[in-house]
């Protein structure tokens, strides 16, 4: 079969880029810079940017004395192959071999695909207006070798399809930079009048290869097909997902329970080789007819081990209505993480290893009761008390500083507080008695007061003086007044228990 | 002769055997435990706090609740090795985190499981009770049946994790196979003559009942970092104090 080759010409990759993330850029003229030898260099520019003679290589302070309302952004190294990269990836739809081509462009081996769009027109349309779609000025073509595509997608003026066998016709009109041979070998054929191709294809080999090198030749062939050029493929990303199929529908929940574990082993051993442990994962079951279920597990740290997860599993499997039964599983991990592995096989008794045994719990509760049911304090710098602890993030979280010990807090904190009725001899003074629930207790001791104030960038509001109060029962109260006494007398409300 | 006091040695061995095979541990899976509850210890047998094994705590108001909480946070920051963790488990959650400071606990190493239903949470603190990597676990409940409670007691022998079960407003106070009963009421505090303010938090501690033991009650106070049954402070004159 005659191989096809189709070239993808990232003109303005990197600005393109920014102006995704920042679409305000978008009609604006910008560029990248970098410095350079104790000045800034342009590394990328805008299409506006490009209009207004502004091209990469030029130094910043040129750019701004020819067009001085240049927006500059900074340039991050490495980012042009980590991004083709990913849209590597992404154009492995239209083909299985994608190679990245240096820092601007893409090949595509697109042998026997085009037909499955119909033509290789609309293949190509296909791939323009997707990626123009996502915001990217791109040149595409197509020819039988590599080397021919690349030239026309940057030189070529006229079709940008190729067709078969005519790839010699199609370049005698192009420059010899279309060849991508080095600078200096261009610049001394353009010295010497080779301003098209035309003229250089007929040329005794034995002469170019004296006056110009072994590369030219090599180039040439490799445009023509005579000589091969090799492309270095992508790899995949493979999923981290596992399929299932069954012969026979499975119905009952230990059918179900091992086909979980013949999930997890096959996954838990790629993430134990990968070093990697699983955070979320979620079961796909799809029934005899038609409709899937599914069921979702979460770990408090990554986990890689078979038993536990399948335990995970095994407490939701009861959620599934099989019905007529299940005939495929699919199982996907949606959340990774590295683990420590050999740390922790190591030292298994030691605080590492009860951590890891402390989180296996806590995910077999989660599994159990839901998301939400487990939390941990960290202390918080307020001292509004509601305010004054806040959820941890994740089990290994230390307090970034110590928890406070100065003002006593009482043990049991209601939720809201409660309104009592108090009898109080004179602002300030802690109340003689107060009645809470039908009862009255009388004060025998009082603390206080500590006056808390209300943080008003969070909250608008009253603030509380809080007295710790014994009565007369030897019981220990945490109540406090909110505001002052003035024209209405101040309301009061229980807030906690000491012991 | 001698053979008589080879005899009683072996009785005791013997009886001592019998505790530990009855749950009965001096020292956690980790170290021994020094409680330092004083008189209190000697009601129970070898005289130890018998720790590795559940305990009961019956509360019956809010008052109750809190003192019961504090005397479990202080045996918690007895029991909980540096870096253990611990489980508080409840349905309806009124313990206040920085409020366990000034017991000795860490609260950032108390884990806090809210659960809906009892029958979860009986789920849970069996679980929890099973994981050696926990020092001590804590449950609050209303009601507890012998065979539910026999489940906690057997789960403990093998993990030697120790349980505290706070039973709050018990419809019945029915057996349990719990290794004690305590009912911890807060009493006033004792300041020195003259003194304003609220002193050290006070309890009277109840003894209800021990496996093998004498039960009884006294007056214990909680000084910051330990227990203290120094009754020789009177309180003073019962007047209303000026806050400090």
């Amino acid at each position: 079969m005659q191989s096809r080759y189709a070239a993808i010409w990232f003109k303005n990759l990197l600005c393109d880029q920014r102006a995704v993330r920042m679409p305000e850029l978008k009609e604006t003229a910008f560029v990248l810079a970098a410095p350079r030898k104790g000045r800034m260099l342009i590394t990328a520019s805008s299409i506006h940017a490009e209009k207004k003679g502004i091209l990469p290589g030029m130094v910043l302070a040129d750019a701004r004395a020819v067009y001085p309302e240049l927006t500059v952004l900074e340039d991050k190294p490495g980012l042009a192959e980590k991004l083709l990269n990913g849209i590597g990836q992404w154009a492995l739809r239209f083909t299985p071999i994608v190679a990245v081509d240096e820092h601007d462009g893409l090949l595509l081996d697109i042998t026997g695909c085009a037909h499955l769009w119909g033509s290789e027109k609309l293949y190509l349309q296909d791939i323009n207006q997707r990626l123009k779609e996502k915001g990217y000025h791109v040149r595409c073509a197509i020819a039988d070798t590599p080397a021919a595509a690349w030239a026309n997608s940057r030189y070529g003026r006229q079709k940008a399809i190729i067709e078969p066998a005519g790839q010699a016709q199609a370049i005698s009109v192009m420059p010899p930079a279309a060849l991508r041979v080095e600078p200096p070998i261009v610049e001394k054929l353009e010295k010497l009048g080779f301003y098209q191709l035309a003229s250089l294809i007929d040329m005794p080999r034995s002469v170019l290869r004296r006056r110009f090198g072994a590369q030219l030749l090599l180039r040439l062939d490799q445009v023509l097909g005579l000589a091969p050029e090799p492309i270095t493929a992508i790899e995949p990303d493979e999923p981290y997902k596992e399929i299932l199929p069954c012969m026979e529908a499975i119905r009952s929940g230990a059918g179900i329970e091992i086909a979980v574990q013949k999930l997890l082993e096959a996954i838990c051993q790629r993430l134990s080789k990968e070093s990697k442990g699983l955070r979320k994962a979620l079961l796909t079951a799809h029934r005899m007819d038609g409709s899937s279920q599914q069921i979702q597990i979460g770990t408090h740290a990554a986990n890689c081990s078979t038993q536990h997860l399948l335990k995970l599993f095994v407490l939701q499997v009861p959620k599934l209505r099989p019905d007529l039964g299940f005939e495929l599983f699919e199982l996907e991990a949606l959340m990774l993480e590295d683990t420590e592995q050999h740390t922790q096989m190591l030292f298994a008794q030691s605080a590492s290893g009860d951590s890891a045994q402390i989180a296996e719990l806590l995910d077999t509760i989660t599994a159990k009761t839901g998301q939400g049911s487990v939390s941990r304090y960290l202390p918080d710098e307020h001292y509004w008390p509601e305010r004054s602890v806040k959820v941890a993030g994740s089990l290994q979280q230390m307090p970034v500083f110590k928890w406070p010990t100065e003002r006593p807090r009482p043990i049991s904190l209601l939720t809201t507080p409660e309104k009592i009725h108090v009898t109080a001899p004179v602002p300030d003074y802690p109340p003689m008695l107060f009645r809470y629930l039908g009862m009255i207790h009388n004060v025998i001791r009082a603390d206080g007061p500590e006056r808390i104030e209300q943080e008003w960038w969070i909250q608008a509001g009253l603030h509380r003086d809080y007295y710790i109060i014994e009565d007369h029962q030897g019981a220990r109260y945490w109540i406090f007044r909110l505001g002052h006494y003035g024209k209405d007398f101040p309301e009061w409300f229980l807030h906690g228990f000491f012991s | 002769m001698k053979q008589l006091a080879n005899k009683s040695e072996l009785v005791t061995k013997l009886r001592r055997d019998i505790l530990e095979r009855q749950g009965y541990h001096s020292s956690t899976r980790h170290r021994k435990v020094e409680m330092g509850l004083g008189q209190i210890e000697k009601s129970f047998p070898n005289g130890v706090f018998p720790v590795g094994c559940v305990h009961e705590l019956i509360s019956h108001s809010s008052e109750q609740v809190a003192a019961a909480s504090g005397f479990m946070a202080a045996v918690l920051g007895k029991i909980t090795r540096p870096g253990g963790m611990s489980v508080w488990i409840s349905t309806a959650r009124t313990v206040f985190a920085p409020g366990l400071k000034c017991f000795g606990v860490d609260p950032d190493r108390v884990i806090f499981i809210d659960v809906r239903n009892h029958k979860d949470l009986l789920w849970i603190t069996e679980q929890c009770l099973k994981c050696q990597a926990l020092s001590a676990v804590v449950t609050e409940l209303k009601d507890i049946g012998l065979t539910e409670s026999r489940r906690l007691q057997l789960a403990v022998e093998q993990s030697r994790v120790t349980g505290l079960m706070h039973r709050i407003n018990p419809s019945v106070v029915s057996s349990t196979a719990a290794a004690a009963r305590w009912r911890i009421t807060p009493v006033a505090s004792t300041l020195c003559d003259g003194m304003p303010g609220v002193g050290f938090f006070r309890w009277h501690v109840e003894l209800l009942k021990v496996r093998n033991g004498e039960p009884g009650s006294w007056d214990i106070q909680w000084m910051p970092g330990h227990f203290t049954q120094n009754t020789a402070a009177q309180p003073g004159k019962e007047t209303l104090l000026k806050a400090g």
